[in-house]
């Protein structure tokens, strides 16, 4: 007998997880291409600016960056929500990650490209939106799939500054009823398949760029 | 607002949880990259009935979070009648969660090898084990030793995980602090400078590596 009784609590802790990772998505997708498209900007402030901010989400734990903005912000005058910090913290961490993928992928242009820009007398903007992003969304997705997960995996984290997600949600349950093995397997399988879930949509998405494109990364 | 000396007082403490951290991370790694290479190789054989398991136990790892899996372990091993200290589930979490990460490195590893290199070892009426020991992995390891260096430091970077079982390392030792002394500020700024510290020199010292390899 599947343990279903502890499944509608569990569920409403996904649909905070869900939001959550939502949030997040939307902050790390700005973020990617802010911080990608900066470390490849002419102004050197701007590039020295995404170099530490990249360095700094990267170099340091997801866990003590979202306990550093929870619990050490306040002192300096900033309280944030439980779910606000982690959409930010979240985002922001995915991102840093993401922006090395888009400045990867903006660099892999082939060389001619950017040349034939200039020749043609482009705007370093229209080069960057018309020339390089249409061409390097494509070998980007793979790569963003894998952050996806991650930063699917990353709001467990927020269960520890008490957020009530599905995790928090569990330890409650764990503490009232003590089925531990039950509660924390349901916890999983339903992690496993919003992660399925995800993956098939990137599946769909890079299919639907695919179309129309004589090359690229066929599956 | 930022308390110099508090910081300056809390080193110590700070430096011995370190050590813990450390250690979770090498221990956890070492767990990693056994298990990998078992994964790795359990998943080319040629039985479906090893490989399919294989494949979808790294799937289903790598799709689930550290930190519920840390919580399975030290909830559920008791239940079992398997009671271990909070270090060593924490440790196990890692190197299971890890291994995932690692086996598919070997596998790109061991793919890298030339065909010509099996065919060669079947030719030599080579056992599949000494095929493995002595002609596939010397060949297949060095290329992947950078990748397996950035799982090291992802894992570094996961080890605040443990705090949520209790184990003293850095984050639950600031956590400490701060509930101590009714700052949380000085110690979660020391843990992240810390981690950056650490994360930017492995990050240097794997660069390194990697030209090496690239030169042989």
């Amino acid at each position: 007998m599947p343990p279903l009784d502890l499944l509608p609590p569990l569920l409403e802790g996904l649909t905070v997880t869900l939001a959550l990772t939502a949030g997040a998505t939307l902050v790390a997708i700005i973020a990617s291409f802010g911080a990608g498209i900066a470390r490849l900007s002419q102004s050197g402030f701007l590039r020295a600016a995404a170099r530490v901010y990249i360095d700094v989400f990267r170099g340091t734990s997801a866990l003590v960056q979202l306990f550093w903005v929870y619990f050490a912000l306040p002192l300096l005058g900033l309280e944030l929500p439980a779910m606000t910090a982690g959409i930010v913290v979240l985002g922001l961490n995915i991102g840093a990650y993401g922006a090395e993928v888009v400045r990867g992928a903006l660099q892999a242009v082939p060389a001619p490209q950017r040349e034939a820009a200039v020749a043609l007398n482009f705007t370093p903007r229209q080069m960057l939106w018309r020339i390089l992003l249409p061409q390097a969304i494509l070998p980007m997705l793979p790569p963003f799939g894998n952050l996806w997960i991650e930063l699917l995996k990353g709001t467990a984290l927020a269960s520890m500054i008490t957020l009530n997600e599905v995790v928090f949600r569990g330890q409650l349950l764990r503490a009232s009823t003590f089925r531990s093995a039950e509660i924390f397997s349901l916890i999983l399988l339903l992690y496993f398949l919003v992660a399925l879930g995800m993956t098939m949509t990137m599946r769909q998405l890079e299919r639907r760029l695919l179309i129309g494109r004589d090359y690229g990364g066929v599956r | 607002m930022f308390d110099w000396t508090l910081a300056w007082n809390i080193l110590p403490t700070l430096l011995r949880a370190f050590g813990v951290t450390v250690q979770a991370t090498l221990l956890g790694m070492s767990v990693a990259v056994c298990l990998g290479l078992l994964l790795a190789v359990l998943r080319r054989s040629s039985s479906a009935w090893l490989s399919w398991p294989s494949a979808w136990i790294v799937e289903f790892i790598r799709s689930t979070p550290l930190l519920v899996q840390i919580y399975f372990f030290f909830y559920v091993l008791p239940n079992l009648g398997v009671s271990w200290p909070p270090f060593l589930t924490g440790v196990a979490a890692l190197g299971l969660h890890y291994s995932a990460y690692t086996s598919e490195v070997y596998r790109a590893g061991i793919d890298s090898v030339p065909r010509g290199q099996w065919e060669a070892a079947i030719a030599l009426n080579l056992s599949p084990y000494r095929t493995f020991r002595s002609i596939i992995l010397p060949q297949a390891i060095p290329p992947i030793l950078p990748a397996l260096g950035n799982y090291l430091v992802a894992m570094f970077k996961d080890t605040p995980l443990l705090a949520a079982i209790t184990v003293n390392e850095l984050l639950q030792s600031a956590k400490l602090i701060g509930a101590e002394r009714f700052r949380y500020l000085e110690p979660l700024t020391m843990v992240g400078l810390l981690f950056l510290v650490a994360s930017l020199a492995s990050a240097h010292f794997i660069r390194i590596l990697e030209a090496r390899v690239a030169a042989r």
